[in-house]
């Protein structure tokens, strides 16, 4: 494997400095990546140099902003080979990309009395927008269970899908558990009954290669600031199928074609979907992240991360107290864990002095903390410029936290 | 002992240690010390849910003066918890009410009362001079 790490660090200056004057160790991933200095380059090449209003100016720079903001679609359409760059919508987040398909979806294809299938393992934001729009719709929530290891029932799925159900919304990859879906498969059957299927991949785009038309998902979300690239910048990809039948979501500038106060026509896809200035200077810099991305190729990154998980794993393992929740069989870089009588806020704040970031909470999967009957974990999450070395810190860490708290 | 007093005192116990985690390691012992409230108190109407920990605070009050007792399920902001009990317990409604709270900083523990901490100790430090505005209006009806 083709894997430098000693110049993957050097990419990302944030990792060269030192918290509270110990070396920073960052293992909260899930939460948010570090970013690479072409990312931060591209942001002040586009402040410094060409910032105008994308789409309606004549002038140069708005040119110089259009075209970059154009060429980034199209990077991100290749990476997650979409058929068209216009079922790529920039915007704010996978958040918004899922309230975006709720609502406007939702608008069109739910009724009274349909069902929408989520499941246990879901973030909050791919359940509350769901939970909304089954109240305004009087339409019901289906949960697929999951079992001990975190993986999602098969079985159970199977037996939720009826006529009724209109559309399957799942995460690819759980932030809380780690567990891999298997996703093709749910998509698969899902397609046999002609019920469309949303993913938020939010967990998945950084980590392993994603290809929506292989998958045949008819959504799909994700992030740009997990991903390398910057806050506030994301992305829905739709089929065009779909899309072309939703309403608007946002309305305002740019998303029109000609407005009157009797009628306004809408503009075509993706720009339907863009109402207003949209965050152009962030979908041009994520365009530098997944080229960054694809230098270091993203096969290389998802089996640096396997070792790093396995050796995680194996390491964290050692601790006897040490309990790890989340242990699919097919999952990512990332590990859950409690200590046997000490509460995760307690180990954060003293790991957090000892320069380790991680996270602890519910990490915004209540439902699955219910499912586990506990109210938050320790939560460590690599990312490819992560290193054996830094599990080592954190294994040595959480030996110091558990005598502190004995 | 006057709020003020009280705190000074924290500050120099704090002084002794000049590394975090000897530091922390006699927070966490403080901790234990904490007025404990009675397990049936521990009712949703006493209960403070910060984001990740727990905090319980109960208020009674005895010949004009406040007496807090709590718990949390985290060490560390029980710790906190019991000193800020030390600190506000056993005073009049007013002491409370305009009390100056410099002894978190002071100590170098002012990290985990910022509203990004989510531990519930900000909404529980709130909850105190609450009780306190509140006993304060029951003290001036009676004397009405």
């Amino acid at each position: 494997m083709n894997f430098d790490i000693d110049k993957i660090r050097n990419d990302f200056p944030i990792l060269g400095q030192k918290i509270y004057n110990k070396p920073l160790i960052y293992f909260d991933n899930a939460a948010t990546t570090q970013k690479p200095k072409k990312v931060i380059d591209k942001m002040n090449e586009y402040y410094f140099n060409y910032n105008g209003n994308i789409h309606r100016g004549v002038h140069y720079l708005s040119e110089k902003s259009t075209e970059a903001n154009e060429n980034a679609r199209e990077t991100i359409q290749k990476y997650i080979n979409a058929k068209h760059t216009h079922e790529i919508i920039f915007t704010r987040g996978t958040t918004e990309a899922i309230n975006l398909v709720a609502y406007s979806f939702g608008e069109e294809f739910i009724s009274k009395d349909d069902e929408i299938i989520v499941s246990v393992i879901e973030h909050h934001s791919n359940i509350i927008p769901w939970q909304i729009l089954c109240n305004r719709k009087g339409a019901k929530l289906k949960v697929i269970p999951c079992n001990d290891k975190g993986e999602l029932l098969y079985d159970e799925f199977e037996k939720l899908l009826s006529d009724k159900t209109k559309i399957i919304a799942i995460n690819h990859i759980s932030n809380s558990l780690g567990t891999i879906n298997p996703v093709k498969k749910i998509i698969q059957k899902a397609h046999s009954f002609n019920i469309p299927v949303l993913i938020d991949g939010a967990q998945a785009i950084q980590h392993i290669k994603v290809d929506v038309m292989d998958l045949d998902c008819d959504f799909y979300t994700f992030s740009g600031h997990k991903m390398f690239g910057p806050t506030g910048i994301g992305v829905l990809y739709g089929k065009e199928k779909w899309l072309d039948k939703m309403p608007p979501y946002q309305s305002g500038g740019e998303m029109i074609d000609i407005v009157t106060f009797e009628k306004t026509t809408y503009n075509s896809l993706p720009f339907k979907f863009e109402a207003g200035t949209p965050n152009y200077i962030g979908s041009i810099a994520l365009g530098a992240a997944v080229e960054y991305i694809n230098s270091v190729g993203i096969n290389n990154i998802a089996e640096y991360e396997k070792e790093l998980l396995k050796y995680g794993t194996e390491k964290l393992s050692e601790i006897k107290k040490l309990k790890i929740y989340g242990t699919a069989d097919n999952k990512t870089s990332v590990i859950s864990f409690l200590i046997d009588g000490i509460h995760h806020y307690d180990a954060g704040m003293i790991l957090d002095k000892m320069g380790i970031a991680i996270r602890t909470g519910h990490h915004c999967t209540q439902p699955v903390m219910d499912r586990f009957g506990i109210n938050g974990t320790i939560r460590a999450s690599f990312a490819f410029y992560n290193t054996k070395k830094e599990i080592d810190t954190l294994y040595e860490a959480l030996l110091k936290v558990i005598a502190m708290f004995n | 002992m006057t709020i003020n007093e009280i705190q000074d005192e924290i500050i120099k116990e704090f002084s002794a240690y000049d590394d975090w985690i000897d530091k922390y390691s006699f927070l966490i012992k403080t901790g234990k010390n904490i007025p404990i409230i009675d397990k049936e108190q521990k009712t949703g109407k006493n209960s403070i849910n910060g984001c990740q920990s727990k905090v319980w605070l109960h208020a009674s009050m005895e010949n004009g003066l406040i007496k807090f007792t709590a718990d949390s399920d985290a060490m560390i902001v029980k710790g906190i918890t019991s000193l800020l009990v030390r600190v506000l317990s056993d005073k009049t409604p007013e002491e409370i009410m305009n009390s100056d709270l410099y002894f978190i900083d002071k100590i170098g523990l002012k990290q985990n009362l910022s509203p990004t901490r989510s531990n519930g100790l900000l909404a529980m430090l709130k909850q105190m001079k609450l009780y306190a505005i509140a006993y304060n209006t029951e003290l001036k009806n009676k004397r009405k």
